[in-house]
């Protein structure tokens, strides 16, 4: 069992949760993910490793609440216990060693680049973030982010920092130049533009992929994803690829096979807190503006 | 139960019939998940226990991987004692609750019994599954013979049949066993693959459990390669047995694999057994396809157009690129998939999978196929017919045609000698390259049979315990396990 130490309101749909695994704290790397289950009955879903204390021996889960599994998660207390927590699973991303390095977050996505932006501030690169989101609550762990180097936030709406998507902020740091690699996280079409700016400009660009997984170690072939024509697995063969040989259209098709499931089982779950006159701790509606 | 009968003679027991195992009806059964075969009555058994002739040669005990004393164990049993019976069984076979019901018996132990010769064999894996059932409501009735403890530990790892036969070998010899286990419950394959149906997982649970109590330690969600690598345990245990199956799925390498309803037979009924997503109170999502194809003919392909079915499909097709006698899977799960109302195309192979434009499978363009000259596996090649291309409608494909080695774990030990497919190579004792790790099982032989890992997995016992005693090499050699007849992956 793993028992939840903390949990922090980062954005309207996006938690933060301290768990015990002090395994998994003790060795994971930057890029790498669990398998989180949190007991008889629940899915079992991948989550990027955020940060981790290997003194504390605790982990950091940053969970963004869109279906029935992740509000289970993001509903759960200090003291509450996670079944099971399987992991580090996938490659580790692969940093430069020198340079000048971009990390693009969009919404829960900024969790995945900070321990990428830690780790590349240790060995000594530049690191700029650019950090996006739809309007300022939507813009999460600039704090953190900013013991790595400079911070740039954006915001859709224009309520905080510069106003406009995180691909026009990461052009203009391209043209100034002296860009070495761009590490981008977010929903797929900001991972695909990301991917489509920095081709001309050939300045290499890792993402990470969030592909539908059972176990994480290559049993289930679930997560295929198509990168520079090949089929290859998310969750051994990355979670991070190349930006500029995968097929975003097919990533994003895929993602979608259980939309229909997901937006059942969110609404029995509804009505199952409607039925009991249970208040949510997480009221769906907020969720959806 | 030690009521006595009076012995037959061989006249009066040569003309006792085989019995039929009592089944749930097709109809009502392909339609829900309860388990097919019912199990024998006590009469039943009984009657079928008098067949046994106790030829002096006990072919029988050949014909079994792991060598179970048949002969003795049916012999208690149609004496009355089937206390004795079960004592006697699991001193032979750690998970008989599960090898009564999934042995292809009729390629081992059932093939060479006399009484086939001039009929119908010895129904020996019902017999297995009676008495192990019994030891199972009984538990309190059996005894329990353990050793001294050793003070040595092993690590094993990977809880599938291999996993499991060499824990309980080797706790029973006293050793210290840990169990690793990438998933979050332990059974492997007996647990995700093969469907409740078939072999519900109370039965697999008690299994383990029965291992738990015996004083084999499980630990869950350790991936070794991630969690820990394999230099590590072998620092903390005096030895280890490697059992992690052939994980990786084989996808058929057609376009359109990656549409959505195109499933792996390990994801399918992963998400059906494991993850229970035929129950209600399950939050883990399976598509229901209406008009199912699945590609492959062994077991696996067996399971996953029955679940199909039991899932709603008003069609379920086994796709197969050879005919009806090279059909690798158990004969028993063949009848039962046609009794359900599976069909089956024979000597088809798939060429695509064909989808919309929200990619959605639609269908599958297949060719038609003639079998040529039996190639290196002994069975016939299959080949194109030129022009009979056609496409079979469906919505949904499930591919099943075998598995592969998965790297994780040799990729943390790069001392493992593997060979050019990434299978463990050991020694004839199951010795890997690395002193003191063995191996067994499908990551040593390639995807096989339950039976088979088992037996990899006694055998491998007997050399640790031999290791660990200071004795390694075992005196007596160790004779590999003869293959089943279909002991090659589907396709």
């Amino acid at each position: 069992m793993h028992t939840v130490r903390a949990r922090e309101h980062l954005s309207p749909n996006v938690w933060r949760l301290v768990v015990d695994a002090p395994r998994i704290a003790a060795i994971r790397r930057p890029g790498q993910f669990v398998i989180v289950h949190l007991g008889p009955g629940a899915e079992r879903i991948p989550l990027t490793i955020a940060d981790a204390d290997p003194e504390a021996g605790t982990i950091s889960l940053v969970i963004q609440s869109v279906g029935k599994s992740t509000y289970d998660l993001v509903e759960l207390q200090p003291g509450d216990a996670i079944a099971d927590i399987a992991g580090p699973l996938g490659s580790p991303t692969e940093l430069i060693e020198s340079g000048h390095a971009v990390c693009v977050g969009g919404g829960v996505g900024t969790a995945v680049i900070l321990p990428i932006a830690q780790e590349l501030n240790r060995r000594g690169v530049r690191v700029t973030s650019i950090v996006g989101g739809r309007s300022r609550e939507w813009v999460i762990m600039e704090a953190e982010l900013g013991e790595t180097g400079d911070v740039l936030p954006c915001t859709d709406d224009g309520s905080y920092g510069r106003p406009g998507f995180v691909t026009e902020a990461l052009k203009d740091a391209i043209e100034a130049g002296g860009v070495d690699a761009v590490y981008a996280v977010g929903p797929v079409p900001m991972m695909r533009a990301v991917s489509e700016l920095t081709r001309p400009y050939a300045v290499p660009t890792t993402v990470s992929l969030n592909a539908i997984m059972l176990d994480g170690t290559g049993m289930c072939g679930g997560c295929r994803v198509t990168v520079g024509g090949e089929t290859r697995y998310a969750c051994v063969d990355g979670p991070e690829f190349d930006g500029h040989q995968v097929d975003f259209r097919a990533l994003a098709d895929r993602l979608g096979t259980y939309r229909d499931f997901e937006q059942a089982a969110l609404a029995r779950r509804e009505a199952c807190h409607a039925e009991t006159g249970e208040q949510p701790a997480v009221a769906a509606a907020e969720v959806r503006s | 139960m030690t009521e006595q009968r009076p012995p037959l003679s061989k006249k009066e027991r040569m003309a006792i019939d085989r019995v039929a195992m009592p089944e749930q009806d097709a109809g009502l059964r392909s339609v829900n998940f309860g388990e097919v075969n019912q199990g024998l009555t006590y009469q039943l058994a009984l009657l079928e226990a008098q067949r046994c002739l106790e030829c002096p040669k006990e072919y029988c005990i050949d014909g079994c991987p792991v060598s179970v004393n048949i002969p003795r164990f049916i012999r208690l049993l149609r004496d009355g004692d089937i206390a004795a019976a079960a004592d006697s069984l699991l001193g032979d076979n750690a998970l008989p609750c599960v090898t009564g019901r999934v042995c292809p018996q009729e390629t081992q132990c059932e093939l060479v019994c006399l009484r086939a010769k001039t009929g119908k064999p010895v129904a020996i894996g019902y017999l297995e599954r009676y008495v192990a059932d019994w030891a199972q409501e009984h538990a309190d009735q059996l005894t329990h013979a353990t050793a001294a403890r050793t003070r040595k530990s092993v690590a094993v790892i990977g809880s599938g049949p291999a996993g499991l036969t060499a824990a309980g070998e080797l706790a029973r010899r006293g050793h210290d066993v840990t169990i690793f286990e990438a998933f979050h419950a332990a059974g492997g394959v007996l647990i995700y693959g093969i469907p409740e149906f078939r072999l519900p997982k109370d039965i697999v649970q008690a299994e383990v459990d029965r291992l738990v109590e015996a004083g084999v330690k499980i630990e869950a969600n350790a991936i070794i390669g991630k969690t820990f690598t394999l230099p590590e345990l072998r620092e903390r245990f005096d030895a280890i047995f490697v059992a992690v199956g052939a994980g990786l799925p084989v996808f058929m390498g057609v376009p359109g694999e990656n549409l959505k309803r195109v499933y792996s037979a390990n994801e399918y009924l992963t998400r059906v057994n494991l993850m229970g997503a035929w129950t209600a109170d399950s939050d883990t999502p399976v598509l229901h396809g209406r008009r199912v194809a699945v590609v492959g003919g062994g077991n696996v392909a067996m399971d996953s157009v029955r679940t199909a079915k039991r899932l709603g499909a008003s069609e379920a097709t086994i796709v197969y690129r050879r005919g009806r006698e090279e059909l690798p899977a158990r004969v028993e799960e063949v009848h039962h998939a046609e009794a359900e109302g599976v069909e089956f195309r024979f000597q088809v192979a798939p060429l695509e999978v064909i989808g919309d434009e929200q990619g959605w499978v639609t269908g599958l363009r297949c060719i038609q196929m003639a079998l040529g000259e039996p190639d290196a596996s002994g069975r016939r090649r299959p080949e194109t017919i030129p022009g009979s291309e056609f496409e079979l409608p469906c919505d949904m494909v499930v591919v099943a045609i075998g598995t592969r080695a998965n790297p994780i774990l040799t990729a943390s030990a790069p001392e493992l000698k593997v060979n050019e497919r990434g299978y463990l190579l050991t020694d004839a004792h199951g010795m890997t390259s690395m002193p003191g790790v063995f191996a067994g099982g499908d990551i040593v032989r390639g995807a096989a049979t339950v039976i088979l890992a088992m037996g990899d997995g006694k055998r491998a016992a007997r050399a640790i315990d031999a290791y660990l005693g200071g004795t390694y090499p075992p005196p007596e050699p160790v004779v590999e396990a003869k293959p089943a007849r279909h002991a090659v992956p589907a396709g």
